[in-house]
This record gives C-alpha cells, sequence and structure tokens, in this order.
C-alpha cells in the first residue's frame, strides 16, 4: 500500500525563496537549494518548487536552481509556474525535475496536457488547478470555479469537468489549490478535493489551507487525497514534517517513515 | 566505470547523479564497445516497454548486454523498465524482452474487490525483504522506496524474489540472480534508503 504524500512547496522569485524556513541559518534563508536540502532530511515525500514569476528572462534562473537541486535531493521534486509549451517543459525535465506541474497554460491551450504526456509520459504531467468557490451555476454546477493567472482571473469553467477533462488528456496527477484557503491556516477545502476524488482515477493533491496536523489528517481521511502540500506550516516552523508525520501515523495514516538500517 | 546505458527512453541523468553523490566514476553510453570495457552496467528508466525494446535493438544493445550479462558475468543494475525488460516479455506492446531472466511483465490490475486501483502506482511504498541479499545489506526490513509503475515483473522462478510490495496485490519489488540484480522502485529517487541499494550495487 502507498503511503501517503506530504509535499513541502516552496515559492521561488527570481531565483530565491519568498517564504522562509524558520530553523534554517540566515544565510541559507531564500536559497532554494538549501531549502529543499532540509525538507529531504526532514522527510518530505517530494518537493514542489513554483516559478512565481516565470517569464522568459527568469526561465534561465530557475534551471539553474533545478539542476542545483537535482544534484543534492534524492526524492521527485516537481517545478511548475509559467509552463506555456513543450520546450519550456522539455527544459525543466532535463534540467532534473521528475515531474512538470502546469496550471493556467493547460487552461488555455488544454492540448498541452495531451502533448507533454505523450512526449514524456503521463507520470511527470501534474496539472494543477487553482480552484474558488462560488454559487452553483449552469456553467458551474459544482459550485466550484477554475481560475487562472495566481487567481486573479475567472475562466467560467468547473472545477470537477476539468478534473475529469484533464485526466482525459492524460494528466498523471492533479493538484487542487483552493485559492478560499490558501495561507489561511483554515484547513484545506475538503468538499471541493473529495468530489475529484470521487470523479477521477488519478491521484490527487490537495492544496491551500494547512494549518494543523489535524487538517492533514482530514485531507487524507475525509477527503480521500493521495497526498497533501505543506507551505506556511512548515515554513514558518509550526510543525515539522516529522511532526505532521507522527500524527498521521498514530491516526492510522500510512506515512514513509525515516530510513531504517538493520540492526537498528 | 560503471556504464549508465542510453537507450534514449529513461531517466538517465538522475541515476547519473545519485552515483556522482556517491563518488563512483560513470559514463552514459549507447555503444556496445564502451559497454564491453564496463565494469558494471545500469539499464535505468521510465517509458514503455515495446519503445525501450525497440530502441535497444536499433541501437544493437539488446545483444550486447546479452553477452555483457550472460557471458561476461558483469554486475548489471536493471532499475524500473530496467528489471522488466530483463523478463522474456512483457503485456506492455506485447513486447518481446531480453529473455535473460525466465517470466514476463505484467499489467496491476484495475479493480480490487470492485475497488478501483490507480494505476500508475505513483508513490512510496513499503518494501518487504524475503530473502538474504548483498543488495539490502544494512537496510532493515519495511523501509519505504519510491515506485512509478502500470506493470510488475512476475519472475517464473519465485526464488529469484528479493523482496515484494503490495499495491492490489502483492508483487516483485527486487529479484536477483548470479550477477544480474533489478528493482522495480527507483533507487535514485528513494531517498537514503535508495542510494543504499546502488551503493550496495558498486560495491557488490
Amino acid at each position: 500500500m502507498l503511503s501517503r504524500r506530504i509535499i513541502p512547496c516552496l515559492d521561488v522569485r527570481a531565483g530565491k525563496v519568498t517564504k522562509g524556513v524558520t530553523f534554517l541559518d540566515n544565510r541559507d534563508v531564500g536559497d532554494p537549494v538549501a531549502m529543499a536540502r532540509y525538507y529531504y532530511e526532514q522527510g518530505a515525500d517530494e518537493i514542489v518548487f513554483y516559478d512565481i514569476t516565470a517569464s522568459n528572462e527568469r526561465r534561465r534562473i530557475i534551471l539553474d536552481v533545478v539542476a542545483r537541486v537535482a544534484r543534492e535531493i534524492f526524492i521527485p521534486f516537481t517545478v511548475g509556474g509559467g509552463l506555456r509549451d513543450l520546450s519550456d517543459i522539455r527544459a525543466v525535465l532535463l534540467a532534473g525535475a521528475e515531474k512538470i506541474s502546469i496550471d493556467s497554460g493547460a487552461v488555455r491551450n488544454p492540448k498541452l496536457i495531451s502533448e507533454a504526456a505523450r512526449a514524456f509520459g503521463s507520470q511527470c504531467v501534474v496539472l494543477s488547478m487553482q480552484v474558488a468557490r462560488r454559487p452553483p451555476s449552469p456553467n458551474i454546477p459544482s459550485g466550484y470555479e477554475v481560475f487562472i493567472d495566481g487567481g486573479r482571473q475567472a475562466t467560467g469553467i468547473d472545477a470537477i469537468q476539468w478534473a475529469k477533462r484533464g485526466e482525459e488528456l492524460g494528466a498523471g496527477e492533479l493538484c487542487i489549490n483552493s485559492i478560499d484557503r490558501d495561507g489561511t491556516a483554515l484547513g484545506y477545502e475538503l468538499e471541493l478535493t473529495r468530489q475529484i476524488v470521487e470523479a477521477v482515477s488519478i491521484p490527487v493533491i490537495a492544496s491551500g489551507g494547512a494549518g494543523s496536523p489535524h487538517h492533514v489528517l482530514e485531507a487524507f481521511v475525509q477527503a480521500g487525497a493521495d497526498a497533501a502540500i505543506v507551505a506556511s506550516i512548515v515554513h514558518y516552523g509550526r510543525y515539522t514534517i516529522p511532526e505532521i508525520k507522527r500524527y498521521l501515523h498514530e491516526h492510522g495514516v500510512p506515512v514513509r517513515q525515516a530510513f531504517v538500517r538493520r540492526g537498528e | 566505470m560503471i556504464a549508465i546505458v542510453d537507450y534514449r527512453a529513461g531517466n538517465l541523468a538522475s541515476v547519473a547523479r545519485a552515483l556522482d553523490f556517491l563518488g563512483y566514476r560513470h559514463t552514459v553510453t549507447d555503444r556496445a564497445d564502451v559497454l564491453a570495457k564496463a565494469e558494471r552496467i545500469i539499464l535505468p528508466g521510465v517509458g514503455a516497454a515495446g519503445a525501450a525494446m525497440e530502441n535497444l535493438r536499433q541501437l544493437g544493445l539488446d545483444r550486447a548486454l546479452r553477452r555483457e550479462i550472460i557471458e561476461s558475468g558483469k554486475p548489471f543494475l536493471g532499475i524500473c523498465i530496467g528489471i522488466q525488460i530483463l523478463l522474456e516479455a512483457s503485456e506492455e506492446d506485447n513486447a518481446t524482452c531480453l529473455g535473460i531472466i525466465q517470466g514476463k511483465a505484467v499489467r496491476f490490475p484495475t479493480t480490487i474487490n470492485g475497488r478501483k486501483l490507480k494505476v500508475p502506482q505513483i508513490g512510496w511504498n513499503r518494501v518487504r525483504l524475503i530473502r538474504e541479499h548483498p543488495l539490502f545489506k544494512g537496510i532493515g526490513d519495511g523501509n519505504y522506496f519510491y515506485f512509478v509503475n502500470s506493470y510488475y515483473p512476475k519472475p517464473h522462478d519465485p526464488q529469484l524474489v528479493l523482496a515484494t510490495a503490495e499495491y492490489g496485490v502483492e508483487f516483485c519489488a527486487a529479484l536477483a540472480w548470479q550477477n544480474v540484480m533489478a528493482t522495480q522502485f527507483h533507487v535514485e529517487k528513494s531517498g537514503e534508503a535508495g542510494l543504499e541499494v546502488l551503493n550496495n550495487f558498486c560495491r557488490w
């Protein structure tokens, strides 16, 4: 049986992480390689980088970050942010990322999902979606709408429909970011996540709102997510990844424990 | 020198980086003469069995691999697709594979007791050690390793199985036969546990 994954997410702007990680030395704060190594050593199951200022001239900077991280971190890591075409995706994978995450680029051009899946395999294509709650309407029957461009632009697309479409087009995983919960520490958007888990047959990653280990437990037990993104809950040292995993383990959720040598 | 076989699929760079990290010299190659000079061979990979075999054949590496593995007896490590194409065939693309180990790669069931099983399995799975082998030296039973696969190896001879994991069914996660070792999980993406397996192979 697979363990449920805990995935710290680092927002990178011009090669620097924009939120500090409390436990690091001052000289390491902001350095994505140091932060990735820190979370790797803490037992993160995967790491996600979002290049939040992804423009063409910045692309080289994130590629350099990816290459440096890949030399030191021996777990899967995902890179997203502003990936618009296959050459963007290829460059990130060649630099050493295991998976890529596409979001607004896939809404604008859904073929990007199928082309990426055909070229590199579904296993490395994560469809990430920004979702906000809306009054249900004929276009948005679930009451959850997809947004793009950092949550600024509504699309008129129903989140549940988009999730199913993404699976059909060949996405290997879905990452569901709740705009309403992002940064609130109020817990994940469980109802949205649950509806998507039930609608698709690929792994679903819950994102946005984790403020306590109990919230992470809810994402797994109540919403049925396969993985959970954690950001400020771990960046500011409120909880560590081992503390979250211990809580999950005590509540019967399978999590990957630290490496055990024989005889120990 | 460790040769990493380049057959135009696979995530070769991540295996190369793991060897760099562990301090082993290596070369990424698609040439039979380089395989002939290598001390050890690693066949990594993600991708489909059919395409992998086709590329190996076009590069003339299928025969070279059989020669180096069977006749020269070089230590060999197959990773992910590399464990599957050691077998005679794969249900994926109905591919005929290298046939170094008897058996075939089969697909995970899509439902188990009426409940859907997500295929491919993507994630960390707990690995049970079945028998003693230097590949798992110093590694405790029940560690987690990282898997990405829709098919799993089913060797004819159950004695070859070193380790199993459970995903709908109990399946072979690692096997060994003479100088041949192979893992279904990605040693290069399985954290400390995976690096330890890779290190054990390099010292075998």
